[in-house]
């Protein structure tokens, strides 16, 4: 793989303006207009905060920035795919159209394409699949096709799908395409033909059963993960996994995308501040 | 706007606290902007103990009010890691003559900050930074317990003297003295250390503290280490009150910090005494929050 996994952020963080911000069902897409910053590597992500109201909110939070995948790059505005889950997410979602926001990226380390002869599967699950539609967008641009299947919990987030082209669905509740785990939908596909390079975001449970799934079927996989961190560029070392072997990456200098083989597991804990 | 530290000429009073910022790490992620626009005047590395640690089980991190708590569990290569891979590596950065935030030629000085849980490890992390032209001088972290009687090195008056005064002896490079804000007079301390013969004390480090796991019935810590340390603007007014306390009864030059985001609360500290201050948690929400904080006191 020639192409660089990573480009370098700008150094500090720049205020921004929020372009607008779409829903799409109980998600929300926030447009932040960045006509000068970096083109990023799909699976970078960016630590985002409210100009105004950071702080004050539920628990008098929020205080460190949060960080979102970049989900999308197109007409001089980067998108983040967001959910209401905390104090941080919700003040991002409450923002407006001429708003101010922090933005401190892009960061980590990004996806990198399939060698010949392994089509690309993106699998993606929840406000995860945010790194998947920026990943699409360049894979499909490089000529590589891929294959999205995509996992939601309920009616009120599977319109999260049209973030993507072409996906094949899955719901917990069966309200849309297949009753039941997009792990099943991935452990169908690499029966079928297991000549494949998955890409996965979602979960943590998600993640360690594509991960499961992956090694068992000797199928290579990238993980993007998330997981609570104060800085998103090494310094905190609060943001670690568990390295395959011993020790811990961090998941914003070594990841957000790890190849699944570096990873012991998929820890489910690692997930606050939200 | 340039300073006098222990003999050491810095181009601005403002330095990172030890653990806040990981320049190898900040190379990775921002590539050669970060030499352009190094935030510091002095780079204090993270705590170097004798052998390599992998730190804390996650999680790590806890957002409180106006902060965080940490258990990271100082990850470290251990000394022989230090001194072969990343010393030579700072060094090499900070002989960029761009690393100055005021354009003007300041080689940025390498602190390195060591802990060692008995003297004799202590001892050896001492000999071998004197040892090392690249390092300008040496941070006590004695926030560590006595593996005897489990009480902090650093909240015993008598105990930090003695480790004060034994690495001393090793060195002739300037020696701070990181205090630990969970002693019952921290004065009294700061004034062992100089009895001891740090050239400096640096004060605060995070006050302990602890997180309940959400959504537990019975109370369990949600930190991996299990007790960790706040930070942030939580702790600003006690590393004021601190820092004045200190600075009012000793002769040595003193480093603050706590909860510091601007150029006004770094002001705060060198009114009330201290010769530098130090930015810590605020570079983990704005990585240049140091140059940031030196400019606005220019």
């Amino acid at each position: 793989m020639s192409a660089p996994d990573r480009v370098a952020a700008p150094f500090g963080r720049r205020l921004l303006e929020v372009a607008g911000v779409d829903r799409l069902g109980i998600y929300r897409v926030l447009r932040v207009a960045d006509p000068d910053g970096p083109q990023p590597v799909a699976g970078q992500f960016a630590m985002l905060a409210a100009a105004e109201g950071w702080g004050g909110g539920e628990g008098e939070r929020p205080f460190l920035p949060r960080a979102l995948s970049i989900a999308r790059v197109r007409d001089g505005e980067a998108h983040y795919l967001l959910e209401d889950v905390g104090p941080g997410t919700r003040r991002l979602c409450e923002l407006t159209a001429g708003q101010q926001i922090w933005v401190h990226g892009p960061l980590g380390r990004g996806f990198t394409a399939p060698e010949p002869g392994r089509r690309a599967i993106l699998s993606g699950g929840g406000v995860g699949i945010a790194p998947l539609a920026i990943l699409q967008d360049q894979l499909e641009a490089a000529g590589h096709p891929t294959l999205v299947l995509l996992g939601f919990r309920d009616a009120s987030r599977l319109p999260g799908a049209g973030l993507l082209r072409d996906a094949r669905l899955a719901s917990d509740d069966g309200s849309a395409g297949h009753h039941g785990l997009v792990t099943e939908l991935l452990a169908a596909e690499l029966e079928r033909d297991p000549r494949a390079l998955v890409y996965a975001c979602g979960p943590a449970g998600m993640l360690e059963g594509v991960r499961v799934l992956c090694e068992r079927a000797g199928v290579p996989a990238q993980l993007a993960l998330e997981a609570g961190m104060a800085c998103g560029f090494g310094a905190c070392h609060g943001c670690v996994v568990p390295r395959r072997g011993g020790g811990y990456l961090r998941v914003c200098l070594d990841g957000p995308v790890i190849d699944a083989n570096e990873l012991d597991h998929v820890d489910a804990h690692a997930g606050a501040p939200a | 706007m340039s300073v006098e530290f222990c003999g050491l000429s810095l181009a601005h009073p403002i330095i990172n606290g030890s653990g806040t910022f990981d320049a190898i790490a900040a190379r990775r992620a921002f590539g050669e902007g970060l030499a352009e626009a190094f935030p510091f005047a002095a780079y204090v590395s993270k705590t170097i103990t004798l052998e390599s640690r992998l730190g804390n089980p996650p999680p790590r991190l806890w957002e409180t009010p106006a902060g965080m708590i940490n258990s990271i569990g100082l990850p470290n290569k251990g000394l022989a890691g230090y001194l072969h891979e990343d010393l030579p590596e700072l060094h090499a950065m900070r002989g960029d003559p761009s690393c100055s935030a005021d354009g003007r030629s300041h080689p940025v000085p390498l602190i390195t900050n060591v802990m060692g849980s008995t003297g004799e490890e202590l001892a050896r992390l001492v000999e071998a930074c004197a040892g090392r032209e690249e390092i300008a001088a040496i941070e006590l972290n004695v926030s560590c317990p006595n593996v005897r009687t489990g009480l902090d090195i650093g909240a015993d008056p008598r105990q930090l003297e003695a480790v004060v005064r034994a690495a001393r002896d090793l060195t002739a490079k300037p020696l701070i003295v990181k205090l630990t804000p969970n002693a019952a007079d921290v004065p009294q301390c700061a004034l062992a250390a100089q009895a001891g013969g740090a050239d400096a004390v640096s004060l605060i480090n995070t006050l302990r503290a602890i997180a309940l796991a959400p959504g537990s019935a019975l109370a369990r810590p949600w930190l991996g280490g299990g007790t960790g340390g706040l930070s942030g603007p939580a702790i600003r007014p006690v590393a004021l009150a601190q820092v004045a306390a200190v600075a009012g009864r000793v002769t040595i030059p003193v480093v603050g910090m706590g909860g510091v985001q601007s150029a006004a609360d770094a002001r705060r500290l060198l009114e009330v005494g201290a010769t530098l201050v130090a930015v810590g948690t605020e570079s983990f929400r704005d990585p240049a929050a140091g140059a940031r904080v030196a400019r606005g006191l220019l």
